[in-house]
């Protein structure tokens, strides 16, 4: 199957299995089993996976086309989770599980839907930490997602990373998650704002009729953009150079896809006003998971000073060899 | 509707290019001004042009039978990134390299491409843009001057205004009412591009001192100038299809992204100690890096023959804002009075002109007004 109709397919069963009713479910602490038990058999958790380990050998730039996917309904599967873990598992030497749910972590992190997962990988630098059982309810985020703390886990196996996965791996691999889904669910979030625009009459128009509020939405679509090829670039050079070698390209991604979920999360409220604070609305389950995923992997914050001080050490006459080089496949 | 397609494209690799481009630069470049550097393309020498142009990095992607050099879109994508990262004075061949010359070999006759093309791409013919008019700026459509058909050729009356180096090129392309528009609608049928040659009578061109102190835009009056039966270029008529057609490639370029990044280089190097400056730093080499990916994912487009003119549009908004915000973001990461003088002299500079960067080939609102009708509103 070509990566073209494998995001095709992936698209379809979200949209058909998932819904602002999944959303709520997850929110509500339930493991949304129906969801699941309709895509799991999709058999994603083998995308990553290289080939000669049983897996379909696909790159991150395709599973970043599966996380916006994902993004573009609220993620409330943890299929991205479970797809990443299960590249770890298999880069460290490990036999990928079968069954359950995998999710992974940086040690002495939350864990994404750890409390509803059979395997949790924890790294430490390059060391790989497997886990069962012992998770408990973390505190909630903004989204009310489960995001859990180990409380007194057996830990199966321990195992080394590869030395292109660097120290900071599974940071890279959460802000990678987290940029896509955030471009995904500005795609979606647009579309709503864009139809809500269209029918709302105020005025005696519609409107999205009105220039103050195109002018607003034309922004929304600007930065929705930007975001979604930040995120398949960073994804891209992920796959030329290992998650270490593209550290700038992620950072740089989950910078642009920060500071877009917040602007826009700003400009979709003010465009349905009241209705959009609503509970019965789904534009807050869209709106409150872009307040929560740009805190993870690393926030605008960690990464820009990161960036910064890398550009600052090597000073501004290497800035732009040093972006070009990246792109040609010259180490600078 | 979610958005506009911008699929992935990485330039070529390019070392041996990019280190002839940066040795040539760092020559030419010895003694340009603080302020020459921030003016970037708009900044207008003969002499450098020259200099390009014998090196071959104008009209690359035209054919050798023309003055060109058959090379790819995207080696004349790096070409330029390397002019603007530097901040060279590019702009006396800018324009023709960019736009006069793509149309001309488009649409012109096989006379108009052979007398011209080869002097664009030697950076000897300067051309300018002929669009704007006193009574009609983002409204283009609304256009006064006239072009008359006479025996042997066309009789040319109005006014353009705003005409970036309108008194120092060679020749303009402007866009012009051939036909008057009809009754109801359809304002847009009529119009036509020609050639005008800059030196013929009946031209008056008054510069227009900017808020710098300089001049480099103008008001160029038309009293019955004579043209010559072959100034029109493409169809009679189809003027407007014919400029908005270019519009993908004068709004994707890198100099929509790029025109404060000297003053964004010297920056970082004035702020190298300064470990409150790399977070504010940090955001902006982000965003030059994204943008820059938008910029070749269109590039990449218009190599493969598609008509990219709305992310065009999308692009252009969001990398002028960038540019535009560079001079006001470094004030908060420093006091200008302690900064080099370089960097303080270029953010002077830029300061004053940031305010252009979303005007200039089209308005921020146009663009958004474009964007807004392909999200399916209005």
């Amino acid at each position: 199957m070509s990566d073209t109709m494998l995001v095709d397919q992936v698209t379809r069963a979200l949209a058909e299995h998932c819904d602002a009713a999944t959303m709520r479910e997850v929110e509500a602490r339930r493991f949304p089993r129906q969801a699941w038990d309709a895509l799991a058999p999709m058999g994603l958790r083998l995308a990553l996976v290289p080939e000669d380990q049983g897996g379909a050998g696909l790159g991150l730039e395709t599973a970043a086309e599966l996380f916006m996917a994902l993004g573009h309904h609220g993620a409330p599967v943890p299929l991205a989770e479970d797809m990443v873990a299960a590249m770890l598992f298999a880069a460290s030497g490990l036999e990928v599980p079968e069954d359950g749910v995998l999710t992974f972590a940086a040690a002495g992190g939350t864990v994404p839907w750890g409390a509803f997962a059979t395997r949790v990988a924890t790294v430490h630098g390059r060391r790989l930490h497997i886990l069962a059982g012992g998770i408990a309810n973390g505190r909630a985020s903004i989204s009310g997602e489960p995001r859990d703390v180990i409380e007194h886990a057996t830990t199966l196996a321990e195992v080394t990373l590869p030395e292109s996965f660097g120290d900071g791996s599974a940071r890279s691999l959460t802000a990678l998650i987290r940029a896509a889904q955030i471009a995904g669910a500005l795609g979606a979030i647009l579309a709503l704002a864009v139809d809500y625009a269209n029918t709302r009459v105020q005025f005696g128009r519609p409107i999205g009729r009105f220039q103050a509020i195109q002018q607003q939405l034309a922004e929304f679509a600007e930065e929705s953009a930007c975001a979604s090829v930040a995120a398949r670039s960073a994804a891209r050079a992920a796959d030329k150079r290992g998650l270490a070698g593209a550290a700038f390209e992620i950072g740089c991604a989950k910078i642009i896809a920060g500071e877009a979920a917040g602007k826009c999360a700003a400009i979709a409220h003010q465009v349905f006003a009241a209705i959009g604070i609503t509970e019965d609305h789904s534009l807050h389950h869209f709106t409150r998971r872009l307040w929560s995923w740009r805190e993870e992997g690393g926030t605008e914050r960690f990464w820009a000073q990161r960036i910064g001080a890398e550009a600052q050490a090597r000073g501004g006459a290497a800035l732009w060899p040093d972006i070009t080089a990246r792109d040609e496949g010259i180490a600078p | 509707m979610e958005g506009l397609r911008f699929p992935l494209r990485d330039p070529p690799p390019a070392a041996a290019l990019r280190a002839r481009l940066r040795d040539f630069l760092r020559e030419a470049g010895r003694d340009w001004t603080p302020e020459i550097r921030a003016r970037s393309w708009m900044g207008f020498s003969r002499e450098f042009s020259l200099a390009v142009g014998r090196e071959g990095w104008i009209g690359m992607g035209w054919s050798r039978d023309y003055g060109g050099h058959d090379r790819s879109a995207m080696e004349r994508l790096i070409v330029l990134e390397e002019l603007l990262a530097a901040g060279a004075p590019a702009g006396a061949h800018w324009i023709g390299d960019r736009q006069s010359g793509p149309l001309i070999l488009r649409l012109g006759t096989e006379e108009q491409r052979r007398t011209l093309l080869p002097g664009i791409a030697r950076g000897e013919l300067a051309f300018c843009i002929g669009l704007s008019e006193p009574d009609s700026g983002s409204d283009l459509a609304s256009l006064r001057t006239r072009a008359e058909r006479v025996p042997g050729g066309w009789v040319l009356n109005g006014r353009k205004l705003w005409t970036t180096f309108g008194h120092l090129c060679d020749y303009m392309i402007a866009l012009v009412r051939t036909s008057p528009a009809p009754e109801k609608g359809a304002r847009h049928q009529g119009l036509s591009q020609v050639l005008v040659d800059l030196r013929a009578s009946g031209i008056t061109i008054r510069p227009i001192r900017d808020l710098t102190g300089e001049e480099a835009f103008n008001e160029i009056t038309f009293d019955d100038v004579r043209l010559p039966e072959d100034a029109l270029i493409g169809q009679e008529g189809a003027g407007w299809a014919q400029a908005t057609s270019e519009l993908a490639f004068e709004r994707s370029g890198p100099d929509r992204i790029l025109s404060s990044y000297p003053l964004l280089a010297e920056s970082v190097t004035a702020l190298r100690d300064d470990p409150a400056a790399a977070e504010p730093l940090g955001r902006e080499v982000a965003r030059l890096w994204a943008l820059r990916r938008m910029s070749l994912s269109i590039a990449g487009m218009l190599e493969d023959g598609e008509d990219p003119v709305r992310q065009a549009a999308l692009v252009k908004d969001l990398g002028n804002s960038y540019e535009q915000a560079l001079p006001g973001n470094l004030r908060r990461m420093a006091d200008m009075d302690t900064m080099p003088e370089e960097v303080r002299r270029m953010h002077a500079y830029l300061t004053q002109v940031a305010p252009t960067f979303s005007l200039r080939g089209g308005t921020r609102e146009i663009m958004r007004g474009i964007i807004a009708k392909e999200l399916g509103l209005r």
